[in-house]
């Protein structure tokens, strides 16, 4: 068959699982993420159908996918938001890396990994998916509730924690000799400053630069400047991810907002892209015997991060019903943990992290979303068993039934 | 009345107040535009009871319903606080040569010194109207300004003057 064919027809049927895969997690109200990471297993070796033909343009655009990914979580929150954030619940975010990454950590030390891949790993349970958790609690209503503000604070905290995480997980990677990870080091954390700093100054003459009335212009720009700083960010060995991270919090005001609607669909599918790509590296033989362990580890960390949101909810004044929904919308872990265990199998760690990160999220991306709708019952239950008369009467219900 | 203001990082900005009935509300303001209007349970004050999502469109409607009245309110009282100073609403009808022109046409503050601070139409009240607000036959212009001034607005949407 004419190549071009082969690549037309193999994207076009990828890119169309996908869709069908959206709509499908949207109507049963999950994460699209799990069904785009089965959809990378069902295809490529040992699968349905043999993907070679786009190969090479899933590899580039898988690496795109995670650069937009990056970026647009540094997009998210103004540095504002970020260092106003660290003054007031530096103690929620202490207490949710302690309990959410040790899992992580343990877990890989347990599987003998070793403590580089502990280090990935212990990320991989650690980082909630800000993307995830944002849809739930805006599809349910909750964003009027009382601990609402504190669930959020939860999430900028651990963007926080990323900017100094992902450098330092970065360059310990690649594997360098001593004083050029240092300097590499030093490099990456000069970047958050530069980073900080010119979002705290408003950004103004890079802001001018980019911005402009037409959506077309300045996507371009934006992009343009997103792949030369990941371009060189790889080269200082600090990652593609990394850099496009840091543009994502240099940019602020209208620009940041502008640059966040025209570039969403860009994102959209390049990162589907990605989360597919992740799933054709993953063997699905590799599957079955991690499985176990990805449950188990699903367990302990929902547990964890229930206790994050439970004490944080309860830390800031809320009740009971508050504290049960803080705890329960936190639990989805999706695409930053994939991201991280993609960085970790790319540099050549163990393989069975990626299978195990894959199964791991599979689970929560799934369930995490789902969690939340349990909240409603529960407390309803709980008023009922604190105040069995309510305003009916039981006794004078009951004869009538 | 008290608003009490909560930066909702990634999200917005949430305002809650409670009206002199006793009743909790709340309003989240999303940076692109759309608005969730909150009733929070009065049995339990931590939990939204129910919340109506608004789009941008839609909370601009509804922000004329409730704020557009209370213009014409204020303007009334102002009228009876200030000595001299009258406001009216002025109707542009099918005869005037203005009818279908930009509002800046008139020269109306120009030649008057009344000044024209809404037109309140079917759609709703367009306060601090452009000079290139174009004035559609059954546009009711509040203006504001001396009893002569008023007076000569009116004769110049008319066509008199």
């Amino acid at each position: 068959m004419d190549h071009l064919v082969e690549v037309f027809l193999q994207l076009g049927l990828v890119v169309g699982v996908l869709g069908i895969l959206g709509a499908l997690a949207g109507r049963f109200g999950i994460s699209a993420i799990p069904l785009y990471l089965l959809a990378g297993l069902a295809f490529g070796d040992g699968g349905i159908h043999d993907l070679e033909a786009i190969e090479s343009f899933l590899d580039v655009g898988a690496e795109i996918g995670i650069v937009l990914l990056l970026f647009a979580l540094g997009l998210e929150y103004t540095p504002r938001e970020l260092l106003g954030t660290m003054r007031t619940s530096w103690l929620g975010a202490i207490v949710d890396l302690v309990l959410n990454a040790t899992p992580g950590v343990v877990c890989a030390l347990l599987l003998g990994w070793g403590p580089l891949a502990a280090v990935v790993f212990g990320g991989v349970t650690y980082i909630s998916s800000s993307g995830i958790i944002a849809k739930v609690l805006s599809d349910l209503g909750w964003l009027g509730n009382r601990e609402t503000p504190t669930v959020l604070s939860l999430l900028v905290a651990e963007d926080l924690v990323m900017a100094i995480y992902l450098p330092i997980v970065t360059t310990v990677l690649a594997g360098l000799a001593f004083a050029e990870a240092a300097w590499g080091l030093a490099l990456a954390l000069l970047a958050v400053g530069a980073a900080f700093f010119v979002a705290a100054r408003g950004g103004s003459a890079l802001s001018r630069f980019l911005s402009s009335p037409s959506d077309e212009i300045l996507m371009l720009k934006v992009l343009g400047l997103i792949l030369l700083v990941a371009g060189l960010a790889e080269q200082v060995h600090v990652s593609a991810a990394v850099g496009a991270f840091f543009v994502g919090i240099a940019l602020s005001g209208d620009v940041s907002h502008h640059a966040e609607r025209t570039l969403d669909p860009l994102k959209n599918l390049f990162a589907a892209l990605f989360f597919v790509n992740f799933g054709l590296q993953t063997d699905p033989r590799h599957l079955p015997p991690v499985l176990l362990i990805a449950a188990a580890l699903a367990v302990v960390t929902i547990a964890t991060k229930f206790a994050t949101g439970w004490w944080a909810a309860r830390h800031s004044g809320s009740a009971f019903t508050g504290r049960l929904r803080a705890g329960l919308v936190l639990l989805p872990r999706g695409e930053f943990s994939i991201v991280i265990a993609g960085l970790g199998v790319s540099a050549g760690l163990d393989p069975q992290l990626g299978s195990l990160a894959a199964a791991y999220v599979l689970i929560l991306a799934a369930v995490g979303p789902l969690a939340p709708r349990l909240a409603g019952p529960i407390s309803a239950k709980r008023r009922k068993r604190l105040h069995p008369r309510g305003p009916k009467p039981p006794v004078a219900a009951e004869p009538a039934a | 009345m008290d608003v009490e203001r909560t930066e909702l990082p990634g999200i917005g900005v949430r305002f809650e107040f409670e009206t002199k009935r006793g009743v909790h509300l709340g309003i989240v303001a999303h940076r692109e535009g759309r608005r969730d209007f909150i009733m929070y349970d009065p049995d339990d004050p931590d939990s939204a009871l129910e919340c109506v999502v608004l789009d941008a469109d839609e909370s601009a409607s509804v922000g004329e319903l409730l704020g557009g009245a209370r213009i014409v309110e204020k303007l009334n009282q102002l009228h009876h606080e200030i000595e001299n100073l009258v406001s009216r609403q002025i109707l542009v009808d099918a005869t005037s040569p203005y009818a279908e022109r930009p509002l800046g046409d008139t020269r109306a503050r120009t030649r008057t010194g009344a000044s024209i601070v809404a037109i309140v139409r079917d759609q709703g009240v367009e306060t601090g109207p452009a000079p290139s607000a174009v004035l559609r036959v059954g546009d009711r212009l509040v203006t504001i300004g001396t009893e002569e001034a008023v007076d000569k607005v009116d004769r110049i949407l008319r066509g008199i003057e």
